[in-house]
This record gives structure tokens, sequence and C-alpha cells, in this order.
């Protein structure tokens, strides 16, 4: 345990030092507050309050970012190592592979949690100056925040994945940008395609929203709507989510992460430095 | 007589596809023994080393370092590695970086200070990596092989890139190193040094051991010719004649003797008097050693 702290405590400090976590606290800052700003035009008309309205464009905005974030922190990881030589050298210490992958995880998802806290946070303090949010739009500010802590978790787990496959950085920053393409923009729009074409068939009515929960990336959207009747109205995936059992996005969340880290411990531990 | 070997390595055999790897290396390596480990580019040094540090899975054959299997923690604590132009995390300092070493090799974070001290990196300790030069990342290496007094320390090429004094100094650490009791082996191009540096050479070629011993035993086995040279006051014609080989210039001739006759050539040059204003005596070099066991295959 304190092996994975040190390990943490080291690779936390080099986030901080190449400006990973100003660069990436700054980007969701600046995305959430123009978002804020823009929504406090339309809240009006469909009578939520402003940090409502916010929540639900910030959604949309996590689901492409967070990933693209934690994937940033996430690929040089092992690959970067690996170039260096260093890795071939602290594999001859007697630290496990799983110990290296959980103090760099452990780091990494400090560094994602503070950017996403404070990107979004300042958001919503915002929207409460600007005298829109109540409890219940508070509570889905915390929701989104605790949503895309976990989004990350799991895109830093697939980074990992990504960076012990790669021979260089290179390939590894390829991969990355693939594994986001992939997941994140043509998953939605294949299944958008596959619902078109059902055109409300048993594909969209009972498979759907199923594999729209098994991407985390969608798993957000859904963990983030069913927060409130306010949401699914603001953000139009009411359907999907009336479809799933209670707490089905919310697995899928805890659960990529955690399928992430163990792909990524099996790529790892293949891996000949 | 004590068992005293820190490395212990059996049979040790791992092929790549194609060509490459090694094929059933046996050496050990004693305590505070220093052994160079020679071979062209793609001999199978990285591979032997990379092996013995349980890096790379083998074939076939056993490796015991300080009595330990390969892979266990008692052996990965025992063992201490400088790859071949290692860098570190250039935004980390070099007290950090030793400092995580040293917690992961279980030693307090105090030796990491002291090492630090005792590479010569003090004054740079707080600065980070980014700006060091690579003597100065090169001894940040050395500093970790020091970490926690192993029992078997492997370097490879540890002064490759390195200007005369740099690789001096980095010297003076493996002295150290093997004085405390360590076993070194070190992987190396750069003969010469080893020649004074070393207390045994082992040499590779395409994966096999084809030399491991002392320098002089080496030289004995291989028999390699001393080169004579004798210059004339005038026309060395008559020295020509006489020892045969080949003239250099006008004055001065060259010839070679195997090691059982030179006492004797040189009797019949002194015994020339004033027709033989100089002489030198060129013993085979290193260089000459290495070319002999490295390419014996290619001549025979």
């Amino acid at each position: 345990m304190s092996m994975i702290l040190a390990i943490a405590g080291v690779e936390f400090r080099i986030l901080r030092r190449n400006r990973w976590l100003v660069i990436a606290t700054a980007l969701l800052a600046v995305f959430a507050l123009a978002l804020t700003l823009a929504g406090a035009t339309t809240s009006g008309a469909l009578g939520v309050d402003l940090l409502t309205v916010s929540v639900a464009s910030m959604t949309t905005l996590a689901v492409y970012l967070v990933p693209l974030v934690a994937l940033l922190m996430s690929f040089e990881a092992i690959a970067g190592d690996a170039e260096r030589g260093s890795l071939a050298l602290v594999l001859t210490y007697p630290v496990s592979r799983g110990t290296l992958l959980l103090g760099k995880f452990s780091a990494h998802l400090a560094g994602l949690a503070i950017a996403v806290v404070m990107g979004f946070g300042v958001a919503g303090v915002l929207a409460f100056a600007l005298g829109g949010a109540g409890v219940d739009s508070g509570l889905a500010l915390v929701r989104l925040m605790a949503g895309s802590v976990l989004l990350g978790a799991a895109f830093l787990a697939f980074g990992y994945v990504v960076s012990s496959f790669s021979r260089s950085v290179a390939a590894a920053a390829g991969g990355a940008g693939f594994v986001w393409l992939i997941l994140v923009v043509l998953y939605d729009l294949v299944l958008l395609a596959l619902v078109v074409w059902d055109n409300g068939g048993t594909f969209s009515r009972q498979v759907f929203p199923w594999v729209l929960a098994a991407n985390p990336a969608d798993a957000l959207r859904l963990f983030s709507v069913t927060a409130s009747a306010d949401q699914a109205l603001v953000s139009g995936m009411g359907s999907a989510v009336a479809a799933l059992p209670q707490g089905a996005a919310l697995v899928s969340l805890f659960a990529w992460p955690l399928v992430g880290l163990m792909l990524a411990r099996l790529v790892f531990g293949r891996r000949v430095p | 007589m004590v068992d005293r070997s820190v490395l212990e390595v059996a049979n040790l055999t791992r092929r790549f596809k194609g060509d490459g790897g090694v094929s059933d290396v046996s050496l050990t390596v004693q305590a505070g023994e220093r052994v160079a480990l020679l071979g062209h580019n793609g001999a199978g040094k990285s591979t032997l080393m990379k092996g013995i540090l349980g890096l790379l899975p083998i074939d076939r054959g056993r490796v015991l370092i300080a009595g330990h299997a390969i892979g266990s923690a008692a052996a990965r604590a025992a063992v201490a590695y400088l790859p071949e132009a290692v860098a570190f995390h250039p935004a980390l300092t070099g007290r950090e970086q030793l400092r995580l070493f040293a917690k992961l090799a279980r030693v307090h974070r105090k030796e990491a200070d002291d090492l630090l001290d005792h590479v010569g990196l003090g004054h740079a300790a707080d600065r980070r990596i980014g700006t060091y030069s690579k003597g100065m990342r090169q001894r940040l290496g050395m500093a970790q092989v020091f970490l926690g007094k192993p029992a078997l320390a492997l370097l490879d090429e540890p002064t490759s890139g390195l200007d005369p004094i740099a690789r001096h100094d980095l010297y003076t650490l493996i002295d150290g190193l093997a004085a405390q009791g360590t076993g070194v082996m070190i992987a190396s191009h750069a003969l010469t040094e080893i020649e004074a540096r070393t207390d045994r050479i082992a040499i590779l070629r395409r994966g096999a051991l084809v030399a491991d011993a002392p320098l002089p035993t080496l030289f004995a086995r291989a028999g390699l010719p001393i080169r004579i040279r004798v210059e004339a006051p005038g026309d060395a014609g008559a020295l020509f004649a006489r020892f045969g080989g080949q003239r250099i210039n006008g004055a001065r001739v060259e010839f070679a003797v195997t090691p059982d006759k030179k006492m004797a050539r040189l009797a019949e040059v002194t015994a020339l008097g004033a027709e033989v204003a100089d002489m030198e005596i060129i013993p085979p070099s290193l260089e000459d050693l290495y070319r002999h066991y490295s390419q014996q295959e290619s001549s025979a």
C-alpha cells in the first residue's frame, strides 16, 4: 500500500509539473462556463433553473472531454517509461506490475477528479450566483461530477491497456486517439444509424438501451439524467432510461474501470520490457 | 573454500525467432569480482543480462542470484541493474527519483540522500533531471545501483557516450561498488577501460560464451604474436634479411614472434650490438585479443 502511495506521489508531481493538471482543469472550466452562460438564455423557455440546463449541457461535454483528458493523461504511462528505459529498471525492483499500475492510476485519478470538480464546480458557482440553482440541480451537478470521475477512471484504464500494447509513445498516442474515436464518437453514430433504420422496432425498444448502457460514455448520459424528471426533459434521454432497470448505468460506470484495470494488468503482464 | 558466488548461470538459453539470443551460457560471478562481458552488437549481451534479471523469459537453464531463483522477491532485492542509456522522467528532481527507488528497494530515504553526495550529485539533487548532462544522468543511474548494497550489479554499457573524465569517475564508482562486496558484471565496448578495471573477461560470440577467464590467462591461451620493431643506424637491409617480417621504412623492420620464442629472439637482437640503434616490443593489444576470440569461427 505504501508502495502504491509512493509511486502515486511521484506520478502526481509529474502530472502537476508537465502542466497537465492545469490544462485539464482550465479546459473543463472554460467549456463549462461557456455552456452555463449560453444556457442562461434558454432556461426560461423550458421552465427549469439555469443549473439544470447547464448540467445537461455539461453532461454532453463530459461525455466527449473527460475520456479525452483521461486518455491524454494515461497513454504515456507504460510506453513512455519503456521508451526511456526506466521501465526495465523499475521492474528489476521488488515491486509488482500491479502495484506499479495502481500507483499510476491513483495519481491520474486524483488529477482527473481535481480537474472535474474544479472545472464543473466553477460553472455551478456561476449558476448559483446568477440565481438559477436549487437543491435538485445542485445534486444533479454532484452526480455529474461523480459520474465523470468514474467515466474518467474507465478511460484511464483503457489508456493503460493501449500503452501496454504499444511499442512506442507515438503508437500509444495513435491508439488512444483510436479508442476515443471508436467509443465516444463512432459508437453513438452507429447506434443512431441502427435506431433510425429499425424505426421503432424491437431493437430500439429492447436492445438499444442495453447497448447504450454498456458503453461507459453513454452510461454517463443515462446516469446523469436519471437524477430527475427535469434532467430527462432537457436532455431528451427519458425513453432509454425508462427501459432500463434502476442503476444499470451506474453498474456500467463502476464496472468499466475495474474491467479496464484488469485488462491493463493482463496486457502489461505479458509485455517484455 | 566458502562459496562466495553471487551469480550462477547454468546453460542459460534464450533464442529469438530467426537469429539472435544466447545459447547454453554458463558462468559465475563471485562477490566483489568485476567481470567484463564483451561481444559485438547483437552477440547477446543484453539478452543475457535481461535473462538473468528475469525481464526476459528464458527457454532453458538455471540462474541463481545470491542463491535465489530469478523472479523471486529475494533475487530482485539482491540484484541491481543499470540499463543501457537509461533516461529518467525529466520533470522529476534527482532526489525525488532516487527516493522513489529507495522506497521500491525498501531502504531508508536517508540512504538515497547520502548516495547523491557519494556519486557527486549533491549540488544538483534538487534540480530537474531534464537539466542534467548525460554524465550526471548516468551517475544518478549508478546511485540507484548502490541502493540497498546489492549482492550483484549488472551494468549495460555504463560508459557509452561519456567523455573521458566522466568515464573515469564512473569506473571509480564501480570500483567502490566491487570494494563493498558487490559482484559486478559490465557489458561494454570500451576495451581499453576494461583492461585495467576488471578481474575477468567473458566474451560472447553469436550467443555463445567463447572465453571466460582473467586477462593474462586469455592472452596466454590465445598465444598471440608479439611484434618486435628494430631500427638500424643506417639501412635496415641486413636486419630485414635476418629477421624477415616487413620493412616499415628504410631504417626499420618489424617482425612477429610467438610468446615462447620471445626471449630467444630478443637475445639475438641484443647480440647484434651497434647494428641495432633502437628496439620496441609491442605486446598484443586487447583489441587483438578480442578479435582473436570473437572471430575464431570465421577463421576456422
